[in-house]
């Protein structure tokens, strides 16, 4: 065992692709693959430099469907493993990650995400939430943590682990190129002096003892003959996944107890919104905000709660609609408009949040 | 009295008979590795990856440690297991389609990493799950149910020559063979190398497997004797293709 990677509180100042980079060493991640996509290559980057000193493991894979599978590979074989991707690598990483959903792997896959569709850029969005939520062939039984800051992106990269191997579905932490390449201050710290436990790993295959003899092999698969077979499955997993549920969502919430704009939006445009909303309360207007944290599974009860005591909704999002279509499902019988501020692959500024609440107040009145 | 050849001891017995057509060599490579699994007793250390196809039949096979993956994907998901684990034996169990179509660049790329893995291939010239579609191994004029009029090589294009393939850009410890499930003696022994070779931590071992198809090539026994004998065997020429050069482990 080598030395620990961080020793008490550490402030520092960084990229936020150093800060998972970091948090993945302060976790015990033990290997991670990957495959380059800007912009989240210095993730990579920062984990060659430091892994070797911890006894640590990289693998730079031939594509990100590689990627996502050799990430399956090693957690089948009892290690904390991850991977990182953006844009159309996630797209290809939705495949193994399907595969993680179908057999209860707990991957871990940082999402930094850039603008879509297709290549488009390598800067920003917010783009890749449906993808990352419910990307592959299934139901979406993943968890996604929208972070908001280099504080956030330690303490979520940490946390995935834990959530993963807890509960043992595919665990994302979605940010986003701003977060991945800006720097900003936050502090390191090692989990376990914090007294958070990280979750003990367990080997799938390759366990001691002969198979047959000493216990029973371990049959692995994700293919099912018949209908039936696959449903009973499907039903288990489903049940576990909503059981889950009100043990692991977040979210924060502003102002919400009698509101005319409601305002609702996730990671970097959070912030945004936050201190629009501060402004805009403190000159005694009535705006709140809800912030889900858990995209998937999604905070439906706590904004349902906030939402029925709002007069609007505002979604402001860089994407055209995708935290809106989640808001809208979650909010499904609720009688209150809803509106979109919607930018997709575009940054947003608390102005532009603050004058489009004046719009909509200006509206009303 | 004669005595029948044991069944391996680590088959396991409960989903026997196997699943696998009447006339299909699947059964044949996997009694040989499960032989070889035996003489070699690694039976608590190997971990059996099967791709999606017929080589997905297998996934309760042994009483070894499986895992059924995605079409094509078991060569990066064995890749996972050995970087993480190396003290595993990893088998990575596919067909033509998973190896040289939709994954040739996972073959392609553990073979020039040099991954301490062993690939098995089975090459029946077909994709044979989905109904008998051309493979990358469809042998010249051969009728499959997307080439009705035979493969037509300016169409199509030629038969891909896996082992020579892996053979040219894998590194020195690597060792490339193609047997035949018609000389299952020399299969075993090719099979049993290339476990050897990446227990010894030489290199990358890749064994293609030319084997039987008869419910889609549509032949009675002695016809798919003759295919396989014949016209495979001209195509693909059997052997050991490289051997590694280090010294013996």
């Amino acid at each position: 065992m080598g030395e620990k990677p961080i020793k008490g509180e550490q402030k520092a100042f960084m990229t936020g692709n150093e800060a998972v980079a970091w948090a993945a060493l302060a976790a015990g991640a033990d290997i991670m693959y990957g495959y380059p996509i800007t912009p989240q290559n210095e993730i990579m980057q920062y984990w060659t430099r430091l892994a070797p000193k911890y006894e640590k493991k990289f693998l730079q894979t031939e594509d990100e469907l590689s990627a996502g599978f050799t990430t399956v590979g090693g957690v089948l074989a009892g290690r904390r493993a991850f991977t990182a991707t953006a844009g159309p690598g996630n797209v290809l990483m939705q495949e193994p990650m399907s595969m993680a959903e179908a057999m209860r792997i707990p991957t871990v896959v940082v999402v930094q995400q850039r603008g879509g569709p297709s290549t488009a850029t390598v800067i920003y969005s917010q783009q890749e939430v449906t993808l990352t939520c419910f990307g592959g062939n299934g139901e979406g039984l993943r968890v996604v943590y929208s972070t908001s800051s280099h504080q956030e992106l330690f303490d979520y990269t940490i946390k995935a682990f834990n959530t993963a191997w807890k509960y043992r579905f595919p665990t994302f932490v979605l940010a986003d190129g701003y977060q991945a390449k800006m720097r900003e201050s936050l502090v390191l710290y090692d989990p376990q002096e914090k007294g958070q436990k990280m979750v003990p790993t367990e080997a799938f295959v390759g366990k001691p003892g002969t198979p047959g003899e000493d216990r029973a092999p371990a049959h692995l698969r994700n293919t099912y003959n018949i209908e039936e077979e696959l449903m009973d499955e499907l039903a288990k997993d489903i049940k576990e996944y909503e059981e889950m549920t009100p043990e692991i969502t977040e979210y924060e919430e502003f102002n919400t107890q009698d509101t005319d704009v409601l305002i609702v939006a996730h990671g970097i445009v959070f912030r945004s919104v936050a201190m629009a909303a501060r402004e805009l309360a403190e000159e005694g207007l009535k705006v709140g905000y809800f912030r889900p944290i858990t995209l998937r599974p999604f905070p439906r009860q706590e904004l349902q709660k906030a939402a029925a005591k709002a007069k609007q909704i505002l979604v402001v999002e860089s994407a055209y609609g995708q935290l809106l279509k989640m808001v809208k499902d979650n909010l499904y019988g609720l009688d209150v408009p809803i509106k979109g501020y919607l930018r997709p692959g575009v940054g947003i500024t608390p102005e532009e949040v603050v004058a489009d609440v004046r719009t909509i107040l200006g509206e009303e009145e | 009295m004669k005595v029948l050849p044991k069944i391996p001891k680590s088959w396991n017995l409960e989903t026997k008979p196997h699943k696998f057509c009447p006339g299909c060599g699947h059964g044949l490579i996997l009694k040989a590795l499960g032989q070889v699994i035996d003489e070699l007793g690694i039976q608590d250390r190997v971990v059996f990856g099967c791709d999606i196809g017929c080589s997905l039949l297998s996934w309760d096979f042994f009483n070894v440690d499986s895992v059924q993956t995605h079409h094509g994907r078991t060569t990066p998901v064995m890749v996972g297991i050995k970087r993480a684990n190396p003290e595993l034996v990893v088998v990575a169990y596919m067909g033509d389609g998973g190896g040289y179509a939709i994954g040739s660049q996972h073959l392609v790329n553990a073979a020039t990493r040099d991954d301490k893995i062993t690939v098995l291939l089975v090459n029946n010239t077909n994709y044979a799950m989905t109904g008998g579609q051309m493979a990358p191994t469809t042998m010249p004029g051969q009728k499959t149910e997307t080439t009705p009029y035979g493969r037509d090589v300016s169409e199509a294009g030629y038969p891909m020559m896996g082992p020579e393939m892996v053979a040219a850009i894998s590194q020195d410890g690597a060792y490339v063979a193609r047997g035949s499930v018609a000389r299952f003696r020399k299969l075993k022994e090719y099979i049993k190398k290339a476990l050897e070779n990446q227990m010894a931590m030489r290199g990358f071992s890749f064994v293609e497997t030319l084997s039987t198809c008869p419910t889609n090539w549509r032949t009675n026994a002695e016809q798919t004797w003759a295919f396989l004998e014949d016209e495979m065997t001209k195509q693909y020429p059997p052997g050991e293709l490289k051997t590694p050069t280090g010294k013996e482990g």
